[in-house]
């Protein structure tokens, strides 16, 4: 680019007529230096005003769209104006800019914060019943994938469900192994050292056999799959919306519930069962090394010991929970997956949501689970 | 279309040149020893059958596909091997539209717009607005469609948001990749009409690289075309009826051809 001279705008008074001499180059880069004056000049001038041009160097839209708004808000305030000295250049930009005389849509109304409240509130709880709604619709197309699959066993997709036990079921067992058997250790721990107290640190092995047979085991299992493999799903089948995939699939007559969400979802039904009780097993040997090293507990003791403090049931307890859970991953994964819209954003904020509402989820339904057990008594 | 070039001034001053361009992948050269050389005010067509490196080259000369061997210069000033700051001056004065637009989802069309003036110039929200909204009427889109998100968008919307976007910052060369893919042929006219428009009235320098005869025939000043990893052919229309290459031959006189030669 030319060395320019400092773009700006000269302003001279002459036998009741104002000149304005703009000068230097109006290009984007200067613009945000010459608004000011151009402001000015449209507020200060009221007589006819003559717009000389001759001094300008370089232009680009940008100029020619600031002496648009000049000669704009100078013809409000019904002054004469006349622009003289104009390049080819700078003439055939003018030009291309005058018609925009579109009108610019006016901003949203502003609305109060209590009216805001009440909508948001209102959105919320309608978007809930529509969340509510769109995991019922899986689930019913679940189902029905289900019936249809009863007199033809092969629409099951049995390749697809062990690709995605392999998935999300083995090779989560590392994770879920070393998680769980860190936990029943510090478990461990910790309840010997509060019970030593009272001289009744044996009873620690009841307290972890317990607690993790019925809730530990299972809740951060389902909490660990929801994190892995339900943004996972999520993410899968979002992007696969994204990309018209979803539809191609209902346009060849093949319906996406049962190809894709199907599969997923029994491989997640029948891989949590078996995790959980994997997790059980790891955080019982956590807590029986815990015990022997720290209260001096022989692992034969130690098993003595679990086999009076827990029954069969306890086990079975944890264990019942645990497709229930999967079921509420997978649907909550699913349908925010199929709710996905256009942008990559949208596609991280379900993701995101459908970690949160699944763990959220799945600690409620515990708590129900919980109540329906003393209640039954078992 | 001699007469647009002379329009605006000057003799041919070149402002894209790609000197013994070489690229590949892993065994595999794409480009060979290619030279090319865009003139200022020109629109300049690239064609080639596919897979012989439109799109690569584009990319190698924005620097976004690393080559093997060669140089390239824009605007006068070595653009391979700048240093960065002397490299973001020369990105300034570039406007790419890029084949699927590109357009960033997470903002409004407005806002796409507005992002390249707002990362390298101090303006006011007001005079980026206006001078967003002068772009987004200049493409031809209506004023309502500044504030939609790009996925609520057709593909022509898009295209058009996306060059709005390009042309953000006053550039003094376009670079377009199949810019009337994937638009119907009234759609495709009118863009290329956009383009000859905005090349007359901004001055731009276009390069454009594009698989349509239409566009071809109506817009371009000049074309070269791609093939065995160098420029088989650059010329006018006219130079490529009379070149004798099956290819070029086959493309350029094929039915498609005759079909557009018969309009024109």
């Amino acid at each position: 680019m030319a060395t320019a001279t400092a773009a700006q705008l000269d302003f001279s008074d002459a036998d009741g007529q104002a000149r304005l001499r703009a000068v230097g180059s109006w290009t984007v880069r200067t613009v945000g230096g010459l608004e000011p004056s151009i402001d000015q000049a449209i507020a200060n001038i009221s007589e006819a005003t003559v717009i000389d041009l001759s001094g300008i160097e370089h232009i680009d839209t940008a100029g020619a769209w600031l002496l648009t708004r000049l000669q704009r808000g100078l013809n409000e305030k019904q002054s004469d104006v006349s622009i003289e000295g104009a390049s080819d250049n700078a003439q055939r930009l003018l030009d291309a800019l005058n018609p925009t005389e579109r009108e610019i849509p006016a901003p949203p109304p502003q609305i109060g914060a209590a009216q805001e409240l009440v909508e948001a509130v209102g959105r919320t709880m309608y978007l809930s019943w529509q969340d509510f709604l769109a995991g019922l619709n899986i689930l019913g197309g679940v189902t029905r994938g289900l019936i249809r699959a009863v007199p033809n066993p092969s629409r099951l997709r049995i390749t697809s469900i062990v690709f995605h036990l392999d998935r999300t079921g083995l090779r989560a067992v590392p994770i879920i192994t070393l998680m769980s058997l860190l936990i029943g250790a510090i478990i461990a721990q910790q309840s010997a050292f509060q019970l030593r107290a009272f001289g009744a640190e044996i009873f620690s092995v009841d307290l972890v056999g317990i607690l993790v047979l019925r809730e530990i085991g299972v809740l951060l299992t389902a909490i660990m799959i929801a994190g892995r493999s339900g943004s996972a799903i999520t993410a899968e089948i979002g992007s696969m919306k994204m990309r018209e995939e979803i539809d191609a699939l209902s346009v060849i007559g093949v319906d996406p519930v049962e190809v894709l969400i199907m599969p997923r979802l029994i491989a997640l039904i029948l891989a949590l069962p078996m995790l959980v009780f994997l997790a059980d097993i790891a955080a019982l040997v956590g807590a029986g090394l815990v015990s022997w090293v720290y209260i001096g507990l022989a692992p034969e003791a130690f098993i003595d010991r679990v086999r009076d403090a827990v029954a069969l049931n306890t086990l079975f307890v944890g264990l019942i929970k645990a497709p229930f859970m999967a079921l509420i991953i997978g649907i909550i994964a699913a349908s925010e997956g199929l709710s996905v819209r256009g942008s990559a954003a949208s596609l991280g904020q379900h993701t995101t949501a459908a970690v949160v509402k699944s763990i959220f989820m799945v600690i409620v339904v515990d708590g129900l689970f919980a109540l329906y057990f003393a209640a039954v008594n078992y | 279309m001699a007469d647009a070039l002379k329009g605006h001034g000057s003799e041919k001053e070149v402002v894209i040149s790609g000197r013994g361009i070489t690229v590949g992948f892993g065994e595999r050269l794409i480009l060979e020893n290619l030279d090319i050389d865009v003139y200022r005010g020109e629109i300049l067509g690239v064609v080639g059958a596919s897979g012989t490196g439109k799109s690569v080259l584009l990319r190698t000369i924005l620097g976004l596909q690393s080559k093997r061997a060669g140089s390239v210069e824009i605007l006068g000033t070595p653009y391979d091997d700048a240093d960065p700051d002397t490299r973001a001056k020369i990105d300034r004065r570039l406007g790419v539209l890029f084949q699927q637009g590109a357009l960033f989802s997470s903002l409004t069309v407005l806002q796409n717009v507005e992002f390249p003036m707002r990362e390298h110039l101090r303006l006011s929200q007001r005079l980026m607005d206006e001078l967003a909204r002068v772009k987004i009427d200049l493409v031809g889109l209506a004023p309502e469609a500044a504030d939609r998100m790009p996925s609520e968008l057709s593909g022509g919307m898009i295209k058009r948001a996306s060059l709005a976007r390009a042309l953000s910052m006053d550039p003094a060369i376009v670079f377009l990749d199949e810019p009337t893919s994937g638009l119907d042929p009234i759609g495709a006219a009118e863009f290329d009409e956009l383009i000859a428009t905005l090349r007359d009235t901004l001055g731009l320098t276009v390069f454009m690289v594009t698989h349509d005869l239409d566009s071809l025939h109506t817009v371009c000043d000049r074309i070269a075309v791609l093939g065995e990893r160098h420029v088989l052919v650059e010329g006018t229309m006219q130079d490529m009826l009379d070149f004798d290459d099956p290819w070029v031959q086959k493309y350029f006189r094929g039915v498609r051809a005759r079909r557009v030669e018969s309009e024109v």
